[in-house]
């Protein structure tokens, strides 16, 4: 009994070197990659493949199993640092906007049209409807028309559009936030509705159009056409267009859950959720502005032709943006030899 | 299993029967842990073993999540709620609307936040010891945890909006059949092997268990350091007694158990390996000598290629 063990010989030879990985690591983790030394990098990549390969040979040799989990632990902690993204946040913004956003904005382009016809195919329909006969509006108004209904003077319903002088700009800030936020949690419920086949995103997409083609029917049956478009456009371009996308981005993955095509429905999934999580993720930026505008720009804004102004050059900025051919940009932050590094067995 | 069990009882050996309904019960524990586990293959060719995260942990960090993030909220609000109070009526409007984008920003980006940072995982996950990661073992990218966690909507949010919609009879059965239906979504992680949500199916990722472990001293030297290993001499049977379960029982034994616990095992290893107790002998100290002459043994035959996986198994 007076000799070693050869497992503890093997780990006592090694020891240090986990040691070390493991200081790097904490550091790492609690404080960033920019605290580590230049030493500590150049070490890094030494000390990581030697945990990996320390944890194959104990495996064989070693019985202790304290030993043995702690350097699973250990290399896989360290495989996540070595491999995983070392972008920092400004980087990821900067991508975002610069190619992400409107790369996934582009290449949906399908899933947008049809969005776009769920909500102002039904704005049209129940605008006819209610043309032809205002009885429809009661279907399809709701209560955040509040008393902008057919009861209400053609007065009345002039003074909803131009209202802004009373209101103090504090009130402004306050009615500006309750947008966004509103409108926000829709279109996120309009992305993660789509993962039920897309089909609640329609009826979400087509609601809101309802909604929309009443309240035009009502001011365009007493002759306000064209102001209340101005009323409407001056943030709805961006609000709208938000709101589509974001229903474009639901029946992306809707889409992709119900028509894998050629992939398996795993990847299927995957690859729409990546590049419809940023559209959606874009649009909570585009309610942001939209509700700026709807808050200030429209309560501020009292000439018609200003608003439509302001409704054609928020349009052809988002067109251009999205739509507009550029350079792709061919960015790739992959950190060591680039490639997707490993494979996985089941 | 009691197909295994009547093949020992032919046999007619009290002690394989009971050993053979051991086996199979350890076999039956061994079998739902490795359902758990999945096999990585890194760049250098090494094999890693990763764990998915039971749905009960996962359920764990989001309770834990959900405390933090109501509790901060709340912080939040009654602050500024005390300061608008402070400044009259003008101010409650705009308090109002700033708690509503503090809400909604705080509820769908604390998530996104923290899984996009060092640690891939949020304060919950952290202290359960789980972390997001890609499924494909690649790196885990920022649409990744975007859409995971907008998906968050339909899983949680949508079941409890259909909980609370409350009204007249009409709109609770609606309700109640819309929980049904949501609670599909709530309850995903439990039909399938990986214990994907939704959003983990939508963003390619999973939830793996891996928790730091800390090094503890090596056993086998202890008895070494105390310089008590020379009272004790076992002999090849005695040392042949048991097999690498055992070992590991006896780790842990030795790790964290009290010392009632360590004298009745120290006892049942005395009787069985007819060790005479000698005056003056500690429980801890046989128990590490025999320890280590266990693991020497152990390991010296697994080298040749011969696992003795536990007492029962004689080769």
């Amino acid at each position: 009994m007076t000799d070693v063990l050869k497992s503890y010989r093997f780990r006592e030879e090694r020891e240090a070197g986990w040691q070390a990985l493991e200081t790097i690591l904490k550091r790492a983790e609690s404080k960033g990659v920019r605290s580590l030394s230049d030493e500590d990098m150049m070490a890094l990549p030494g000390l990581y493949r030697q945990a990996v390969s320390s944890l194959s040979v104990a495996r064989n040799i070693s019985l202790d199993r304290n030993l043995v989990t702690y350097l699973e632990s250990l290399c896989t902690r360290a495989y996540f640092f070595v491999y995983g993204t070392r972008t920092t946040l400004n980087q990821r913004l900067v991508r975002f906007f610069s190619s992400d956003w409107p790369e996934a904005v582009r290449s949906a382009w399908g899933a947008t049209l049809l969005a776009a016809f769920c909500m102002f195919g039904m704005a049209l329909l129940a605008f006819l409807l209610c043309m032809s006969d205002m009885e429809w509006f009661w279907s399809f108004s709701a209560s955040i028309m509040g008393d902008r209904t057919p009861n209400a003077s053609t007065e009345y319903l002039r003074s909803t559009l131009y209202d802004g002088g009373a209101a103090s700009e504090d009130m402004l800030a306050a009615f500006a936030g309750r947008l966004f936020s509103n409108n926000s949690q829709v279109a996120l419920y309009a992305f993660a509705l789509g993962f039920a086949f897309g089909v609640p995103t329609a009826f979400l997409l087509a609601y809101n159009g309802a909604i929309l083609g009443a309240f035009c029917a009502l001011f365009f049956d007493r002759g306000l056409g064209y102001e209340v478009m101005g009323w409407l456009l001056i943030h709805g371009v961006t609000e709208l267009f938000a709101i589509v996308l974001a229903g474009a981005a639901g029946f992306l993955i809707g889409g992709a859950v119900a028509f894998p095509g050629r992939l398996s429905r795993l990847d299927s999934a995957k690859k729409a959720g990546n590049s419809a999580a940023t559209i959606a993720a874009g649009c909570v930026v585009m309610l942001f502005l939209a509700a700026l505008l709807e808050a200030f720009g429209r309560q501020l804004i009292n000439v018609d032709e200003v608003r439509y102004a302001i409704a054609g050059t928020t349009l052809l900025l988002w067109f251009g943006y999205f739509y507009l051919p550029r350079n792709r940009s061919n960015v790739d932050n992959s950190p060591i030899g680039g490639a997707d590094p490993s494979r996985l067995r089941p | 299993m009691t197909g295994a069990s009547t093949a020992t009882q032919t046999r007619g050996s009290g002690v394989s029967v009971d050993g053979a309904r051991q086996r199979a019960l350890r076999k039956l524990r061994h079998d739902q842990t490795a359902k758990r586990e999945r096999t990585l293959v890194t760049p250098e060719g090494a094999a890693l073993t990763l764990t998915i995260g039971t749905f009960g942990e996962r359920a764990g960090a989001f309770i834990i999540d959900f405390v933090i993030q109501w509790t901060v909220v709340l912080v939040v609000v009654f602050s500024v709620l005390g300061i608008a109070a402070q400044m009259g009526f003008g101010a409650w409007n705009i308090a109002g609307s700033f708690i509503g984008v503090f809400i909604f920003l705080f509820r769908n980006f604390y998530f996104v936040y923290f899984e996009m940072g060092r640690r891939s995982a949020t304060p919950g996950k952290r202290l359960i010891g789980l972390r997001v990661a890609a499924r494909n073992g690649g790196q885990l990218k920022a649409n990744a945890v975007l859409a995971r966690n907008f998906i968050r909507e339909i899983e949680i949010g949508l079941p409890f909006s259909f909980l609370f919609m409350g009204g007249d009879q009409v709109n609770a059965w609606i309700g109640i059949f819309g929980f049904m239906w949501a609670s599909v979504f709530m309850l995903f992680p439990l039909f399938n092997r990986d214990r994907l949500r939704a959003g983990d199916l939508i963003a390619g990722t999973w939830v793996l268990h891996s928790p730091k472990v800390k090094l503890a001293g090596d056993i086998s030297q202890s008895s070494l350091a105390s310089g008590q290993q020379g009272r004790f001499a076992f002999t090849p049977a005695q040392a042949d007694a048991y097999g690498i379960h055992e070992l590991h029982v006896l780790e842990q034994v030795l790790r964290n158990a009290n010392a009632d616990t360590r004298t009745e095992v120290a006892d049942r290893i005395r009787a069985k390996i007819s060790w005479a107790r000698t005056p003056g002998e500690r429980d801890i100290d046989f128990l590490e000598a025999y320890y280590a002459a266990l693991r020497q043994r152990l390991e010296q035959r697994m080298l040749f290629g011969d696992r003795k996986e536990d007492k029962f198994d004689m080769r």
